[in-house]
């Protein structure tokens, strides 16, 4: 029973449980043996909340027996939790040993939104220290691994995230993202990332890599399963300044309309400029196929160009940089977190220089003086004040783009999963990770990453990433609905069934 | 020892320069970006909250009244208010301060390029020019434990609380004011003086500089006479009073000259005045060049005051202390002269009260300048923290226009006032002082006199009206002066036959 | 563009307050040239006439009402402290003067 279970779609988990068919204390429980047995070799939870899930999901179970019209379409549906997010009784790390011990004293907005809606939150997921990377290797807890190949990264920062879902430890996860840390993971564990519009989904919560950049997400197996989650964590929080005060997206919907499989009257734009070195033919070859299937489907395909879009990996480590040196200046070792050296003879000062460098690794070091750098006053306008012009430019880009086109295609990140360690010591090589995700993050605008073929020269996970224009995300849920459809049939099945089984400890 | 040069010796080598820096704590409800209350003396670390504490995850959220009084003291300065402003992070790190950032505003402050006028004692007036008026945010404070305690020099440790993390300030820069001479220290705690009372009646804050609401940070430089190019300043902070603010000036212009004149330089730094010695000493030196690395708050989107907003909130001010000043000096028809007595005298409003509860302006005025001013200088009180009420005032002037008091008794009520036997009335009612008004028993003590002394009659009687003088003198003494003593005089004529 | 030297790295990190070791300034000293180089692409389109784009989406005047809201209780503001004395954050002591 329980290994059927962890195999249901959030949305079937959730029918089973209102038709009485299985508690969700049953399938919590489930859920909670399959990470027991599988995470020894995944590593992709930092913290498992045991208690609270099996009590989260008793709660489900006696509005069911009350007859209770249901929280939400997820009551009782088990969720991974990436640790960037802060809730009350678990730690919450940011996979970095600064907080390794820190209990947020308050709920983030989408946490508590969550919790509203029935959602059983399972635990808290290993990331990148502090959201800074592509691979989860730069986790002070060491690195999470990709199910589909052990030796491999689960790509990151939201490596425990992507990892949990293609390992069926659980049918959602939370994300977020900075230039691509949804959309690169899900590529390549074969899952589903969606980066909502900036402003979309509520930040009261998430520890702050880059403000300007920052945004949280769903994580699933399908495409409906995210929008069913879009829906419970978006919408307007006065406690956040940036967020849009507009209704959700009705995605939900979207998808419904999309998974009739026409795609007639869509126009399409694939991006010229993310084809050439550095893409894996692999990729390529999925990719491509990818566009075909969206053509079968009666949608109109045509090339765009996006010239400054090459410039957006430059503007983002620079913005993303001195934004985190600024945001993770607060970490100083006076009222939360580590203390280094306090031995009532060194000063404040002194004190905190030694947890910094004894907290923070080095990914996180080496941004926070990049940023350093690029904010100091003789250099702001070369680097700070230039990457926020290359901004404007990405931002015109796309508004460009989006006269002529419903959506932009690409794939969402040049290569498949790369082997554990391979690029730890080339920071550059690991950024080029983010190459095709960076532009919609620097334009605030939505993207999702959807599974594609596997590769044909590594037989691993590819992603076709999809983007649609500020709160627009009905387009790109729509476009992802038709494609999954569409691709399952031509492939005999969703590709998330082809990941390998785990060795599962005794 | 610092050595000092006379004063009158700086003012023949050198011009001052001075620069301004106020911060306010706006006495709004919560704080500028989270819903904290703002009181003060609250016990440690209970006015705090994910945002405040700067704990990770949490957002700041802009307060409404913090952005209108910003608008409002930019209007009373006479600002131009932004269209369009920004917060920016001024990052450094400091202990009591929670992110390590302090949100404020850099290149784009929602107030600038204004003006407050200043008056001196003299009544001449100083045109103090506004750079600019922006929205920040308050420390935590920090308490200094072991060593020579409380300073924070060789303290042991230091003890955090953040109550006061996130109050809303509201930093107003002066541009550099010259040629101000001899009167720059003068100048300094006159324009401080003013801002203040323009901020008490706006009623943006309870401009308390004793409780740090209002603080004052004074730039000074000195420029060879003759010559225009300003030179190095020095930044004094820690100046809590008026007083602390003049002599911060004037010490620091002696001081510097001194330098100069000897050859030295001025090194740019922050220098701390110490009340008790009213001496000013040089901060700890940085050794690292400062660089807040600005940038604008990812956190906050940026304000755009539409014109319509910022005209609201011009028809919301008070009338202003200059103005004032003026409408009192026409309605009362006082000289300048006059006006500066009772500006000195601190009597101004106690006047304007007492006028507001029905006395008139010359009356409230006599009291309140004469004998109430000796009692308040004897006491080494103000004029408002004498135990009388305007209103007490009012009512005893009030009593000797309805003849019921002379004054003589009037001066005794307001003694029993004082001594706290209670309203006008009931000093009255126990001391027994009321004019005898009972015809009767005056012109007995009328005939008496007359009787006592049959020449001074004669003297009436032959047309020597005058001479009534001495009855009256005779019969006041009789009544214990509790007569009118006009009455007094109509009856002996009277009972004269005249 | 200038290149960056190990002693603006070691500079940079006291501005951060990192005490860095002589083998990482070594390190990022390298790896840094090497990324700024890379960033320092962005000047080629920086062109006056772009604005620069500070908010992804563009809003504007978005306050709180001056309500109080309750927050956090004493012991819920210490709990995560690494030191605290009398209702107050326990810290070394602070050299550096108040800015
Ligand atoms: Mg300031
Ligand atoms: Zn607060």
């Amino acid at each position: 029973m329980s290994e059927d279970i962890i195999r249901l779609t959030a949305a079937e988990i959730a029918a089973k449980i209102q038709a009485k068919e299985v508690s969700a204390v049953e399938v919590a429980q489930a859920h909670l043996d399959r990470i027991a047995a599988v995470d020894p070799a995944v590593n992709a939870f930092l913290h498992v909340s045991t208690q609270s899930a099996l009590a989260a999901a008793k709660a489900v179970d006696e509005d069911v027996a009350a007859g209770r019209t249901p929280a939400s379409p997820l009551a009782g549906v088990p969720l991974a939790l990436k640790d960037v997010v802060t809730m009350q009784g678990a730690p919450t790390t940011v996979g970095s040993k600064m907080l390794e011990h820190w209990q947020p004293p308050y709920d983030a907005t989408i946490t508590t939104r969550m919790l509203e809606a029935g959602i059983v939150i399972l635990g808290k997921t290993n990331m990148d220290e502090f959201a800074m990377g592509s691979s989860t290797e730069n986790s002070a807890y060491g690195p999470t691994h990709n199910p589909w190949d052990l030796g491999r990264v689960p790509g990151g920062s939201g490596g425990g995230s992507s990892a949990a879902l293609a390992a069926y430890e659980a049918p959602l996860a939370i994300g977020t993202d900075t230039g691509g840390s949804i959309r690169q993971p899900a590529a390549v564990t074969g899952t589903v990332g969606v980066k909502p519009t900036y402003g979309g989904v509520s930040r009261y919560g998430l520890v702050a890599f880059s403000s300007s950049l920052d945004q949280a997400g769903p994580c699933a197996r399908t495409v409906m399963d995210a929008a069913l989650l879009h829906e419970v964590i978006g919408g307007h929080d006065h406690l956040d300044a940036t967020s849009i005060n507009e209704p959700v997206p009705s995605v939900v919907q979207a998808v419904r309309e999309g998974a009739l499989g026409d795609l007639r009257g869509v126009r399409i734009g694939v991006v010229r400029e993310f084809s050439g070195d550095g893409y894996d033919a692999g990729v390529m070859l999925s990719f491509n196929e990818a566009v075909e299937q969206l053509r079968t489907l009666g949608a109109e395909i045509v090339e765009v160009s996006c010239p400054h879009f090459r410039y957006a990996l430059s503007a983002y480590y620079l913005i993303a940089p001195s934004e985190c040196s600024s945001n993770l200046a607060r970490f100083d070792a006076m009222r939360y977190g580590l203390r280094v050296g306090d031995d009532g003879e060194r000063s404040a000062e002194e004190v905190m220089s030694l947890t910094r460098e004894a907290g923070f690794g080095a990914e996180v070091k080496r941004r926070i003086i990049i940023g350093t750098y690029a904010l100091s006053s003789g250099y702001y306008d070369a680097y700070y004040g230039s990457a926020q012009k290359v901004r404007t430019l990405i931002k015109r880009d796309f508004a460009a783009a989006f006269e002529n086109v419903d959506v932009l295609v690409s794939p969402t990140t040049p290569t498949t999963a790369f082997e554990i360690g391979s690029r730890t010591d080339n920071p550059m090589a690991m950024y080029l990770a983010d190459l095709c995700t960076i532009p919609a993050s620097m334009a605030g605008t939505p993207a999702m990453s959807v599974p594609s073929r596997l590769s044909g020269t590594d037989g691993l996970p590819v992603g076709l990433q999809i983007m649609a224009p500020a709160l627009e995300e009905t387009r790109m849920y729509r476009v992802a609905a038709a494609y999954e459809v569409a691709r399952n049939e031509a492939d005999g099945g969703p590709l998330i069934h082809r990941v390998p089984e785990l060795e599962v400890a005794g | 020892m610092t050595d000092l040069m006379d004063y009158d010796e700086v003012l023949e080598n050198y011009d001052p320069v001075l620069g301004l820096e106020v911060h306010v704590e706006l006495s709004t409800h919560t704080k500028m970006f989270c819903g904290c209350p703002v009181a003060f003396g609250a016990e440690p670390n209970t006015q705090v909250c994910p945002t405040c504490l700067g704990l990770p995850g949490s957002l700041p959220v802009v307060n409404e009244t913090g952005v209108e009084s910003a608008i409002r003291i930019g209007l009373a300065l006479n600002c131009e208010i932004a269209e369009w402003c920004r917060f920016a992070r001024k990052n450094y790190f400091y202990p009591d301060m929670p992110k390590n950032f302090q949100t404020s505003q850099y290149d784009e402050p929602i107030a600038f390029n204004g003006w407050l006028d200043v008056e001196l004692e003299d009544g001449s007036t100083v045109r103090v020019e506004i750079e600019r008026a922006h929205m920040e945010e308050d420390t935590g404070k920090s308490l200094h434990v072991g060593g020579s305690t409380g300073r924070i020099h060789g303290a042991d440790f230091s003890l955090l609380d953040y109550n006061r993390a996130g109050v809303p300030l509201i930093e107003i820069v002066t541009k550099p004011i010259t040629g101000t001479r001899e009167r720059a220290p003068e100048v300094a705690r006159a324009y401080v003086t003013a801002l203040r009372d323009l901020l008490r009646a706006l009623e943006v804050s309870d401009v308390r500089m004793d409780q740090g609401s209002l603080r004052c940070d004074a730039n000074v430089s000195l420029m060879p006479r003759g010559t225009t190019e300003f030179g190095t300043r020095t930044e004094t902070k820690n100046v809590n009073s008026l007083r602390s603010v003049e002599r911060a000036v004037r010490y620091e212009m002696t001081r510097q000259a001194a330098v100069l004149a000897s050859g030295g330089t001025i090194r740019q730094e922050t220098r701390h005045f110490d009340e008790s010695t009213g001496s000013t000493s040089a901060g700890r030196a940085k050794e690292t060049s400062e660089d807040y690395r600005y940038f604008p708050e990812p956190d906050l989107v940026p304000i755009a005051p539409s014109r319509q907003w910022v005209e609201d909130l011009r028809s919301t001010l008070p009338e202003m202390p200059s103005a004032r000043r003026k409408r009192i000096q026409a309605e009362w028809n006082l000289s300048d002269l006059e006006l500066r007595d009772l500006l000195n005298l601190g009597a101004v409003d106690v006047i304007a009260a007492t006028v507001a509860e029905g006395a008139s302006p010359a009356e409230a005025r006599a009291w309140w300048v004469s004998h109430l001013a000796q009692e308040a200088n004897s006491r080494g009180v103000e004029l408002d923290e004498l135990p009388i009420s305007p209103r007490a005032v009012a009512d005893v002037i009030k009593l000797v226009a309805d003849g019921l008091l002379t004054n003589k008794l009037a001066r005794s009520v307001v003694e029993g006032v004082l001594a706290g036997e209670g309203s006008p009335a009931e000093v009255v009612e126990q001391r027994g002082l009321k004019v005898v008004s009972d015809e009767s028993a005056l012109t007995a003590a009328v005939d008496e006199a007359l009787a006592a002394q049959p020449d001074v009659l004669e003297k009436i009687r032959s047309g020597k009206v005058q001479a009534a003088g001495a009855i009256v003198g005779a019969v006041m003494k009789a009544t214990k002066g509790q007569a009118d003593a006009k009455r007094v005089r109509e009856l002996i004529l009277e009972r004269s036959g005249v | 563009m200038p290149t960056i030297s190990r002693a603006e790295v070691a500079h940079l990190a006291k501005l951060a307050r990192l005490a860095v070791t002589d083998q990482e300034l070594d390190k990022f000293a390298g790896q840094l040239d090497v990324i700024l180089e890379a960033v320092a692409k962005v000047t080629e389109v920086a062109a006056e006439d772009v604005p620069p784009t500070s908010h992804a989406v563009p809003l504007t005047n978005v306050f709180r009402e001056d309500v109080v809201r309750p927050g956090l209780t004493q012991q819920q503001a210490l709990a995560g402290a690494p030191a605290a004395e009398d209702g107050r954050f326990r810290v070394p002591r602070i050299l550096g003067e108040e800015q």
